[in-house]
């Protein structure tokens, strides 16, 4: 079984958000960056599935610039075998079509049975690079997955609906499916996984000329769309001001 | 300027981001088809003819009587090629995050997903965890665009009439390549969210599960209903069909009365269509502030009992 697992570098969300000079992303010269966060269910996921499988490999795969090699180092610190960075001059696009041609184009012939990706990004939040990838490479897909069942030739993925619904799925591989987050407990990396890690390879890939598809024309901050009433006053005021707004202005009674 | 809006429906109702994308649609001008696909939906249909658009197309093949991602692209796929619209629509829902990805890559047309507004071919969604928001464009003709649930408002649709047109595709077997089961419930439930006139929604800043009870006494005296945010719903206070968000419930109830809910996007996206909301919570910057109408800033633990007490009184 061998398995990717597409990790994103995103800004983390205690981070500095300066917009930067000519207003199309943020400025990154102030900014730290972590891992996705949904993309550590995938990270679990994948190894979990290794490990019941009982043989196979898994590889991180990222793409940005040489930053993103510590997103990958930490997927490599918990267990993967090895990582892939396509190098890019910068991660601001916001082109799910083009982050995936470019992967599809890098990652063709390694021939992977299952692509595991997260919920959605952190920063631009498409939520659709594992999708478009796995339709790229002729594989069937499935997103929102809370729980896989795997056996030698097909995977059943157990898809979270709205408001309380569920359906399983079942793909063929190969299969690229995302991962919702809360399916797992994602693993800390050992002490000795972290020293491990620095000897895995990570093969450096330029990224290939791909034509975008959309871009960002200006970044800004939100207008507040309603006037507030704050209420903070002592408790007696307060509970007195709901019971006015309950009867005179939303009128529930 | 013309758009295929993607209709979304189950046990024969339509979804109401649906009728929101047809909103969407409307707002942006143009010729609408509406495109329902798979069987039971007399009643979507019935609802859709009653609207101003172009016309309803309705794609009934045995290969798909209910969803599926691949079923859904070759029907779609082929009733593009025919309509030729500039923009493919769709609520941004757990339903179109699974299938319009696999269309963009099939058409080689972008998806600007979980759009919040729709101006001159500028597509405004958030960015950054919601914090910032970003103005996208399209850099070709055409373009498959999903709205934030809420971004337009289902009462403004206007109405009128148009036909209904059976539409003929030719699938292959081969085509569809992942089996889907039936959808199912793990708790069945009476609870209907959606369609409650007042809703008490209870957060993590109720502190410990047997104050739930608080949010119940206050629901029984508003005739309310009671919701919940997913870290409530994944500490098994209550269940999921309580659960409002993007994994939960899409509620506009004309009160929404959050107790301790912090306002993370993925729930606000849930909720944000409420005709009035009313917040409690500890911190003044809480980010479910941002949206509402009256923000209390106090201990809901305190100001919930006592006004339960003073309801009663009154009553």
């Amino acid at each position: 079984m061998k398995i990717a697992v597409l990790v994103k570098q995103v800004v983390g969300s205690e981070s500095a958000l300066e917009i930067s000079q000519d207003q199309k992303w943020i400025d990154n010269s102030n900014a730290t960056f972590v891992i996705n966060p949904p993309d550590n269910y995938a990270i679990e996921e994948a190894m979990l599935i290794k490990e019941k499988v009982g043989a196979g490999e898994v590889v991180i795969v990222s793409m940005g610039p040489q930053r993103v090699q510590k997103v990958i180092r930490e997927g490599l610190s918990k267990g993967a075998d090895r990582g892939i960075h396509i190098e890019t001059e910068s991660l601001n696009e916001i082109d799910p079509l083009y982050t995936s041609k470019v992967l599809a184009e890098t990652l063709r012939d390694e021939n992977f049975d299952l692509i595991l990706s997260g919920l959605q990004s952190d920063d631009s939040g498409m939520g659709q690079t594992g999708v478009l990838l796995g339709e790229l490479l002729n594989m069937s897909t499935a997103t929102l997955a809370i729980e896989t069942d795997i056996d030698q030739n097909k995977i059943r993925v157990k898809r979270e609906l709205e408001s309380g619904w569920f359906q399983w799925v079942e793909l063929q591989f190969p299969a690229s499916v995302s991962i919702q987050s809360g399916i797992n407990q994602p693993r800390y990396p050992s002490l000795k996984g972290i020293m491990g890690a620095k000897k895995k390879e990570i093969k450096v890939i330029p990224a290939p000329q791909v034509e975008k598809r959309q871009s960002i024309s200006e970044i800004f901050v939100p207008k507040k769309s309603k006037e507030t009433e704050f209420i903070e006053t002592d408790i007696d005021s307060t509970v007195e001001r709901i019971i006015e707004i309950l009867k005179t202005e939303v009128k529930v009674f | 300027m013309n758009s295929l809006v993607i209709i979304e429906h189950k046990n024969n109702k339509m979804h109401r981001m649906s009728i929101e994308a047809i909103v969407g649609a409307q707002k942006i001008g143009g010729q609408i088809t509406a495109l329902v696909i798979g069987k039971d939906h007399e009643e979507v249909v019935n609802k859709l003819l009653n609207y101003e658009i172009e016309k309803t197309i309705v794609v009934n093949h045995d290969l798909v009587p209910a969803y599926n991602a691949d079923g859904y692209k070759e029907i779609i796929k082929q009733v593009f090629d025919s309509v030729d619209p500039k923009f493919i629509i769709a609520g941004h829902t757990y339903q179109s995050r699974d299938f319009m990805p696999k269309i963009s890559a099939a058409l080689d047309v972008p998806l600007i997903a979980d759009l919040i507004e729709v101006e001159n071919d500028k597509y405004v969604k958030q960015v950054m965890n919601s914090k910032l928001n970003a103005s996208i464009t399209s850099n070709q003709d055409k373009a498959i665009l999903t709205f934030q649930s809420a971004s337009f408002s289902e009462e403004n649709i206007k109405e009128g009439s148009n036909p209904l047109e059976k539409f003929e595709v030719t699938l292959e077997p081969s085509s569809i390549k992942s089996k889907a089961e039936d959808p199912f419930q793990e708790s069945s439930s009476e609870v209907d969210l959606e369609s409650a006139e007042f809703i008490v929604s209870v957060g993590r800043g109720i502190e410990k599960e047997e104050n739930k009870s608080i949010a119940f006494d206050l629901a029984q005296l508003l005739g309310a209903e009671v919701s919940a945010s997913r870290p409530v719903v994944d500490s098994g206070w209550l269940p999921s069909a309580r659960q409002v968000g993007s994994s939960g419930s899409t509620v506009s109830p004309k009160l929404y009365f959050s107790l301790g809910v912090s306002g993370a996007i993925q729930h606000v996206v849930g909720m944000k269509g409420s005709k009035n909301i009313l917040a409690i919570n500890k911190d003044r910057d809480a980010p479910i502030f941002e949206i509402s109408d009256y923000a209390v800033v106090g201990n809901v633990l305190e100001i919930i009992p006592k006004l339960i007490e003073k309801l009663k009184k009154s009553e």
